[in-house]
């Protein structure tokens, strides 16, 4: 029995062998002396023979998938041997190409980058098709160099898979029939693996040294609540692995109107970006959305959509939620999500730089036909609509929002508390608006000045810091004296994958936090375990949490307080 | 030299799907068939068996393409080519 630990991220334990995710292929390298007794037409051989066994492995793929999976492989298995690339490839090999003569990894790279070029120029649909090609010229220059493919891995069994970290593009490849649990060795609870986790309901440890190094097949026990994987697991652990199995599905069933013990109403809310999203949400029980992520709406755009498409969209979502709330950020763009007529990719520290409301001070009007959209939306839906700005740090910031939203006819504004300025002033930003909403991704990584993305920094970049928990309590402790100066109420939300942490999520309530929104996925969780506690028990393990020296001492005193986590395999 | 023109039936144009039929109609020809839109130089037309050729073409529904070959069949071959492109393989 061999253990590695890391950063547990979404519970569950589960027993599986385990797949490597093949490392990211490297740019051949370009001005390589090749030997004189390496011939063009063995070269040409070679790569003739690559792209047909890449053609062959996804043709094999294609005929086991169904439906637009099937025509997507077909499409790329084509793409693999077409003689336009292979020619273009071989002809990269000649003594007399400019440039001089290249390997037959470095010729494929090429020739693919060309026509990758070409496609990206014609937009639209083709644009789209790039990643098909590059995906293909991964592929190739693998079968060159004699590596297994990228990506992850084809397999008959499910499995758990082992990676360094994923990257968006990997997560969307990801079959969740497949893939019964994530590990990595670097990546961040903020992390693209630790999200993506969450939406599937997938276990996942994230920063696990060494995981990355798990031989292929070996069987492993992954618990994603501890952050413990353990190679080779002796029976008591596969005991604990059916017992979740059979949790699991009776936790599954999550049905609204959430209590605490004492009957105390925490609405559980959804995180959701698209109509589809909330449709999935109110099935899983969700009491309103939380937050509706609009940049969904903007992403992978040129231009900026019309005033009827962001109405459509917004409506979409209001429509799954008749009578319900439904918080929606405006735009949030820039930092790692970049929006070409909107924020500027030369800036050198884009997680400081013009993102979120900021882009409203560089891009006038966009906001405003946001807010026109929205107020559109609300009048066509039953849906009670809330709306909130992201990135907001002065008070100053948070009365214009309001009054932006005053004139498009919305009736409550709000603020995002990301930065830790709008934290420590909340009382005055509150006095400008309806209500606040934590979010504790980024507020963690400006309070802790920890990049989300950085592995080593995986455990600064955590939510149950003590730091990020007192920005917390001010934040609430700062509306709390606003709504009694100004006799209206205004609650503050957690909207950060904090809240589905079940056991931060009674933390959050005991520092006086209203509602929490996540992933559909987590409500049954954080349901079962809130239901156990008191408020006056959730306040008293707060202090606890505030109290402790470091992240890991306040997550493991108020976990050992909560063992209702421990028999749910939370 | 065989020549033959078409008009593209498929609603998405000379991609996705429809291409990917004709392409590997095409790739399994023991002819070289060539592609070009309509009016534009024979020197300059593409390998009809290459779907990343037949993409960067980007003809849309409605568009008039012409087709090469020389060599024996090459009639049989491009009628049938012919009627790949102006089947609308979205309808089916």
């Amino acid at each position: 029995m061999q253990t590695f630990s890391g950063v547990g991220v979404a519970p569950g334990r589960v027993l599986g062998p385990v797949r490597q995710m093949p490392k990211p292929i490297q740019e051949p390298h370009a001005n390589v002396n090749i030997p004189a007794d390496v011939t063009v037409e063995s070269q040409a051989q070679r790569i003739k023979d690559a792209s047909k066994a890449v053609q062959a492995e996804l043709r094999e793929r294609a005929a086991n998938a169904n439906g637009e999976g099937k025509e997507v492989l077909e499409a790329t298995a084509l793409m693999a041997a077409d003689p336009m690339l292979v020619k273009s490839a071989i002809k990269l090999l000649k003594h007399e190409t400019p440039g001089g003569a290249r390997t037959a990894e470095r010729a494929v790279w090429e020739a693919a980058a060309t026509v990758a070029e070409t496609l990206k120029a014609l937009g639209g649909y083709m644009a789209e098709r790039v990643a098909d090609v590059l995906d293909v010229r991964a592929r190739i220059v693998s079968e060159l160099r004699g590596l297994p493919a990228p990506g992850i891995p084809a397999s008959e069994v499910p499995f758990i898979l082992a990676a360094e970290d994923l990257a968006p593009a990997d997560t969307a490849t990801l079959d969740p029939a497949k893939v019964i649990a994530l590990i990595t060795s670097g990546g961040g609870p903020q992390s693209h693996t630790a999200i993506l986790a969450r939406a599937l309901g997938l276990p996942a440890v994230v920063a696990a040294a060494g995981v990355d190094g798990i031989d292929d097949g070996t069987e492993v026990y992954v618990d994603g609540a501890a952050g413990t994987i353990t190679a080779e697991p002796g029976e008591e652990l596969r005991v604990a692995a059916k017992v979740w199995a059979n949790q699991a599905s009776t936790l599954a069933a999550f049905t609204g109107d959430n209590t605490l013990a004492d009957g105390v109403r925490v609405p559980l809310l959804a995180n959701v970006g698209t109509g589809a999203d909330a449709v999935k949400a109110a099935g899983a029980g969700a009491e309103g959305v939380g937050l509706l992520r609009t940049e969904f709406c903007f992403l992978d755009r040129d231009t900026e959509p019309t005033v009827e498409e962001q109405i459509a969209a917004y409506g979409a979502v209001f429509a799954a939620f008749p009578a319900k709330k439904v918080v929606v950020r405006t735009l949030d763009a820039g930092a790692d999500k970049p929006l070409p007529f909107l924020t500027n990719a030369d800036e050198p520290n884009p997680a400081l730089g013009v993102r979120g409301y900021r882009t409203d001070l560089t891009s006038p009007g966009v906001l405003e036909r946001q807010l026109e959209a929205i107020a559109a939306a609300e009048a066509a839906h039953e849906a009670e609509v809330w709306v909130m700005a992201p990135m907001i740090s002065t008070a100053e910031e948070a009365a214009r929002f309001a009054d932006l939203c005053h004139a498009a006819g919305l009736k409550t504004p709000g603020v995002m508390v990301e930065v830790p300025s709008a934290a420590l002033t909340a009382e005055t930003v509150l006095g400008q608006v309806s209500f606040a909403s934590l979010g504790t991704n980024d507020l963690t990584q400006y309070a802790m000045a920890a990049d989300r993305q950085l592995g080593p920094l995986a455990t600064l970049n955590d939510p149950w810091q003590p730091a990020v928990l007192r920005l917390i309590k001010l934040t609430a402790d700062g509306a709390a004296t606003a709504s009694s100066a100004s006799g209206q109420a205004k609650p503050v939300g957690v909207c950060g994958e904090a809240a589905a942490d079940p056991a931060l999520a009674v933390v959050l309530i005991g520092l006086g936090v209203a509602t929490l929104s996540m992933s559909p996925r987590a409500l049954a969780g954080v349901a079962a375990v809130l239901k156990t506690v008191t408020v006056d028990q959730a306040r008293e393990l707060a202090g606890i949490a505030l109290a402790a020296p470091s992240a890991a001492a306040a997550r493991a005193a108020v976990r050992e307080h909560l063992p209702v986590l421990n028999d749910l395999g939370l | 030299m065989s020549e033959r023109t078409a008009t593209i039936a498929s609603r998405v144009g000379l991609h996705a799907r429809p291409a990917a039929i004709f392409a590997e109609a095409a790739g399994e020809l023991d002819l070289e068939v060539t592609i070009a839109r309509q009016g534009e130089p024979a020197d300059e037309a593409m390998d009809a068996a290459s779907i990343l050729s037949l993409m960067s073409l980007g003809a849309s529904q409605g568009d008039v393409v012409v087709l090469r070959a020389e060599g024996t069949g090459a009639d049989e071959a491009l009628d049938k080519l012919v009627k790949i492109l102006e089947t609308d393989h979205d309808a089916e």
